[in-house]
């Protein structure tokens, strides 16, 4: 079997190809570029003169607590929602995965959060959390709950990782719908007439058999978390109060951006940029491993 | 030890669609039970309402003197093995055999004693460690049977577990879990569509066909005495010969036979045919024109199509067309193609059924 297309010209296919990799090199690589050139260099106040300044930005980076807060904070935030976007998919695709009365309606609701934009979620739990506005807001100060995200940093991280963790249930509950309808029937029903009961079988046969779709879904979330909560961020909290909910990303975006600090903003993209590579690479040699059970 | 008694067992599907229609059948104590029949007929239907993976829509089922109809399936004693075996993939062997024992509570120094003679037995000591993606077919077949067996269940229970494998290691295969259901001497229940492994296996087999019994009993008896032409044509290979009683040339020779007004459907077995000029007494002779032959070496497979008189009269709707008839000879000898031979049957190797074919006629 020929295996290989046969093209008439040899230019052909690199024409073909060229659309792509101009894409890839004028808005991905030449950014990167930019970023790794930026972050050695140090503008004066009116960028009016510019100096190549080596690892400066970087050791100040380091030398500075509200960076090294912004990463706790940010590993924390990953953690937590990956963690809760994760469980509460499972949950609902185990309940999904049984046969039942309008289950293809009940799939079809719990994948449509995804299509929501990250901000748009952010304007819409603000709505329902707003100390003044929000819905949900009475009901918890009915409770005696001293609910104001806008003035407690620990309510307003609340707020980000419960918008945020809505947001991906149904990418994840996407992912463990199919990885639940991958476990032949016939292993579930051995554990049956083995003597499994129905919690047993889940924790001894269903979870582990998952594992490598919760280990693919682990690494998706975090990278989303770091990154994709910007919008959710912004529209909810703005980084505040104080800086409650910066995380790396929006630090690169309030100090390049807003505080006009180039060279600092370049050094913690670059930062970032490293961080994706590490956990893209851990992601690509398990998948690749297809995680052993 | 076990009786299994299922009395007019039905099921119904939310549908409407009635997959077993009244199936009575009673399986001894450590008996062999064999259901066979076509994809459809239910056979697999029936034994997972068995084992308790598909609900009782009527009737009653009876596991050694109690009726299961609601007991949970771990709670019935019994074992499947399944046709993908479904062994559980990120357990080891060991812990595959070992999970049912587990789940029970029984004390691990037994599980290992248990684990251990069943490996012994199924050649599985050197790959207990082993996870089942490391395994060949055959021996992903045996730890299914080694998760039946250590339970030392009531009832095993298999579903067409043979028809992953090669055909070399189907018979092998076959012959161990015989052997093996001997010793153990366990009531056993085994759903296959393949005949031959039906006629091997079986101390009873029951034949089914359209969610309904054809025929049960001793699979030889069964083969010797059809009682309808489905089991006739689906009990041996190659299939029976049947042919309508209609046309002169088969009518006037059953004349002489004394039963063959009630008949509609004469079946004659290939290797109950010699090739003859004589027409034994009361047996039917047909001549034919050999159309092909298949040489397997110990015997020799012709198949022939029947002459028509011209003047005869096309077989009439509901009759048998007068088609092929397959003849077995011993041996590599046989005609040449093309040539016209005789063959005959002697009366006691004659089967007849009513037009319908649902009724055999005794002589």
């Amino acid at each position: 079997m020929q295996k290989q297309a046969i093209f008439q010209s040899r230019l052909l296919p690199f024409a073909l190809v060229a659309p792509q990799l101009a894409i890839v090199l004028i808005f991905f690589y030449w950014p990167a570029l930019q970023a790794v050139i930026q972050s050695f260099l140090l503008q004066d106040a009116f960028g009016l003169s510019t100096s190549f300044v080596w690892f400066d930005n970087y050791v100040e980076l380091f030398g500075e607590p509200a960076y090294f807060e912004a990463i706790v904070r940010t590993f924390f935030f990953s953690f937590a929602i990956a963690v809760s976007s994760l469980s509460l998919a499972l949950l609902l695709a185990v309940m999904a995965d049984r046969p039942m009365r309008g289950g293809t309606l009940y799939r079809t609701l719990l994948i449509w959060p995804y299509a929501v934009a990250p901000p748009v979620v952010g304007v819409l739990w603000i709505f329902m959390l707003h100390p003044s506005l929000g819905v949900l807001s009475r009901y918890l100060r009915d409770m005696g709950v001293d609910w104001n995200p806008l003035l407690n940093g620990n309510q307003a991280a609340t707020l980000v990782i419960l918008a945020a963790a809505w947001k991906q249930v149904s990418y994840n509950f996407l992912f463990f719908l199919a990885g639940l309808q991958a476990i032949p029937r016939s292993v579930m029903e051995a554990a049956a007439i083995d003597g499994a009961r129905p919690m047993r079988r889940f924790w001894t046969v269903t979870f582990p058999l998952l594992s490598p779709t919760i280990f693919f879904l682990l690494v998706i979330n975090i990278v989303y978390a770091f990154f994709d909560t910007f919008g959710i961020i912004d529209t909810m909290t703005r980084g505040g109060p104080g800086t409650s909910t910066v995380t790396l990303v929006y630090k690169v975006y309030t100090e390049g951006l807003l505080g006009g600090n180039l060279g600092s903003s370049a050094a913690q993209s670059v930062i970032l940029m490293v961080l994706v590579i590490v956990l893209t690479a851990i992601q690509f040699r398990f998948v690749e491993r297809k995680v052993t059970y | 030890m076990a009786n299994v008694t299922l009395r007019n067992v039905r099921k119904t599907y939310p549908g409407g669609f009635e997959a077993i229609k009244g199936v009575d059948v009673d399986v001894g104590d450590g008996q062999f039970c064999v259901l066979v029949g076509p994809s459809g007929c239910g056979k697999s239907t029936l034994l997972r309402m068995v084992a308790g993976l598909e609900t009782i829509s009527g009737g009653e089922i009876d596991i050694g003197g109690r009726v299961v109809n609601q007991v949970e399936p771990a709670e019935r004693d019994i074992a499947m093995v399944f046709q993908n075996y479904a062994l559980y993939p990120h357990m080891s062997v060991y812990n595959n055999m070992a999970y049912g024992l587990r789940n029970r509570g029984m004390a691990e120094a037994e599980i290992k004693t248990r684990v251990e003679e069943a490996a012994r037995v199924l050649e599985l000591a050197p790959m207990l460690e082993r996870k089942p993606r490391q395994l060949s077919g055959g021996q992903r077949q045996r730890v299914a049977m080694g998760r039946a067996i250590v339970r030392q269940p009531k009832v095993f229970l298999f579903d067409e577990p043979l028809s992953n494998l090669d055909a070399k290691l189907r018979i092998a295969m076959r012959v161990e879990i015989r052997k093996l259901q001997r010793r153990l001497n366990t009531t056993s229940i085994y759903v296959t569509h393949d005949q031959l492994e039906a006629m091997t296996l079986a101390d009873i087999l029951v034949v089914m066909n359209g969610g309904q019994v054809e025929q049960i009993g001793n699979p030889l008896a069964i083969y010797e005495k059809p009682a309808t032409t489905f089991v006739a044509s689906f009990i041996g290979a190659p299939p029976m010969n049947l042919m309508s009683t209609r046309p002169d040339e088969v009518k006037t020779q059953l004349g002489s036979n004394g039963r063959a007004a009630e008949a509609g459907i004469l079946g004659i077995r290939p290797e109950d045919f010699v090739i003859t000029d004589q027409t034994p007494a009361g047996g039917v002779a047909l001549a034919l024109t050999v159309e092909a032959i298949e040489r397997v070496g110990a015997e020799t497979f012709v198949y022939g199509s029947r002459q028509q008189d011209e003047q005869q009269v096309a077989a009439t709707p509901g009759e048998l067309p007068p088609g092929e008839v397959i003849v077995r000879i011993p041996g590599a000898e046989a005609p040449a193609i093309g040539q016209k031979i005789r063959v005959a049957a002697v009366r006691e190797k004659l089967h007849l059924f009513s037009a319908d074919g649902r009724k055999r006629i005794e002589a």
